[in-house]
């Protein structure tokens, strides 16, 4: 009799995750720091109830995200990689690309600090780890993150030290890469939301700490991208719909009120 | 910091609070995991029989073929499957991509040489004075391939057994076809990836554990039907 009660349970929630799926869902292509930070999960239920739009997510890199909209897998990208997505609208992949919120980067390293970076510039603080040689974290996985790094590198003037011994590539996720930096003492660059999500998990005792921070350089913005009318199949009336929502208001004061452990993670900076 | 106890502790609480995300995968996992393994046994088990039974020019070929796709990277499963149901490719029309059913089609590919390579193995294997005996009793040819797979069962048995083992804990094919879609697509393997990914070590392992005591539960199932079976 039991057994059969948990059957039936089991039952009911199948039916009722069935019928929850039947209000218009759009499929956002988006990068792992929007899901893993949790501003997704937090903003879907305000987008359901605002827009009737069940929002649904594919969260990879931002090279892989951008594959996606151009094979029009989605229906709309929200991802961080300014100088990318402009060459993805330049060829025509996109139709329009609007800012709507940023974070930002920061250096961080062990509190060691052995190349003597810390309060210094972004270019500077590379430099001066060129110059010790001191172990560097690289995502190498071209994402948005490793896009940034490779591209600091470039404008502190220097070669990304793709073959030097002391720069570990690691080609996965910021918070494996963060685990890795730990473990081995060496710097890394992270969006402050995985840094502050890392932190409260290592409650201080990892060893690491930030070292650069604020600079104009480590800016992270984010763009929504809608997809051109060659992409057919796909929504584009409610990403039309989700993107106003994100641009709206409403939506952006949303985003500045999703905190993690009480620190406000994103600064929303839409036109007005 | 202790991962196991902790994802222990973690992997009860998600089952006796029936947490509506953990069953949304599992339940994910139970289904593409079916599809596959009935697609994987519907090809599989007709063409290892014909494959192990018949003797005919380039069969030698098939059968290497066949063994070395048994070592076909699932990450290259998934970026074929990809390639082929993506919106602009050749099969984009389908809408496969990003569903359970696409997700089935790459596990098959995954499954579907495990079945066909050992039901052709068992096949081969069984006395050859079986077919003679029963082509001189008068067996038609359809007699002949169910008294040849009665007398392979357990062979086959193990066959599933691997291509299950396989095809429940397979990652990239899923994550790559599937796009681990929260209530739709996240597979439990799917789920395990991101918790890593998020740095909820915990969380993962709790799920890991989730997956092998319903690999178990399937296992045991097996093992009852079996014991009906009267072996």
């Amino acid at each position: 009799m039991r057994k059969f009660s948990l059957v039936l349970t089991l039952i009911a929630l199948l039916v009722f995750a069935g019928s929850a799926a039947a209000a218009e869902s759009i499929l956002v292509g988006t990068t792992t720091s929007t899901a893993d930070t949790g501003l997704l999960d937090y903003l879907a239920p305000k987008i359901l109830k605002d827009t009737g739009l069940e929002m649904r997510w594919i969260a990879v890199g931002t090279g892989q995200a951008l594959e996606h909209g151009k094979n029009c897998d989605v229906d709309i990208l929200m991802v961080h990689a300014p100088a990318a997505e402009k060459k993805f609208i330049a060829e025509g992949h996109g139709l329009n690309r609007t800012e709507f919120m940023f974070n930002d980067f920061v250096l961080v390293g062990p509190a060691k600090d052995p190349a003597n970076i810390k309060g210094k510039s972004a270019a500077e603080a590379l430099k001066a780890v060129e110059a010790k040689q001191a172990f560097f974290a690289s995502r190498g996985d071209d994402s948005g993150t490793d896009k940034r790094e490779k591209s600091l590198w470039k404008n502190a003037g220097l070669v990304v030290p793709d073959k030097a011994p002391w720069y570990i590539q690691v080609g996965q996720g910021m918070m494996m890469t963060l685990r890795i930096s730990a473990e081995r003492g060496a710097y890394t660059l992270t969006d402050r939301g995985t840094w502050i999500a890392y932190e409260a998990k290592e409650q201080g005792k990892s060893g690491l700490v930030i070292l650069s921070e604020g600079d104009q350089a480590l800016r992270n913005q984010y763009s929504i991208i809608l997809l051109p009318p060659t992409c057919s199949k796909i929504k584009h009336e409610a990403a039309r719909k989700l993107q106003a929502w994100f641009l709206s208001p409403v939506g952006q004061k949303a985003i500045a009120d999703f905190k993690l452990q009480g620190k406000q993670l994103f600064t929303p900076n839409a036109a007005k | 910091m202790d991962y196991f106890s902790e994802g222990l502790a973690k992997a009860v609480q998600l089952l006796l609070s029936l947490d509506p995300e953990t069953f949304s995968a599992v339940w994910a996992t139970a289904e593409v995991t079916a599809l596959a393994l009935a697609g994987s046994l519907i090809m599989g088990l007709p063409l290892g029989f014909a494959l192990g039974h018949f003797r005919f020019p380039g069969r030698r070929a098939v059968r290497l073929f066949m063994d070395w796709m048994l070592s076909l990277p699932t990450v290259v499963i998934g970026l074929i499957v990809y390639a082929l149901f993506t919106t602009r490719g050749p099969l984009g029309e389908w809408g496969f991509l990003f569903t359970i059913p696409g997700m089935a089609v790459g596990l098959t590919l995954l499954g579907l040489p495990i079945i066909l390579t050992m039901t052709a193995t068992a096949v081969e294997s069984t006395d050859v004075r079986l077919t003679e005996t029963l082509l001189s009793l008068g067996a038609d040819r359809t007699q002949l391939l169910f008294a040849t797979l009665s007398e392979a069962r357990f062979a086959m048995a193990l066959a599933s057994a691997s291509a299950f083992g396989r095809i429940v804990s397979e990652v990239g094919i899923a994550m790559m076809v599937g796009g681990n879609i929260k209530w739709q697509t996240r597979t439990i393997t799917t789920a395990i990836a991101l918790e890593t990914g998020r740095g909820e070590f915990a969380t993962g392992i709790a799920l890991g554990i989730v997956l092998m005591l319903v690999a178990l539960v399937v296992n045991l199932f097996v093992a009852l039907l079996r014991r009906r079976a009267g072996s």
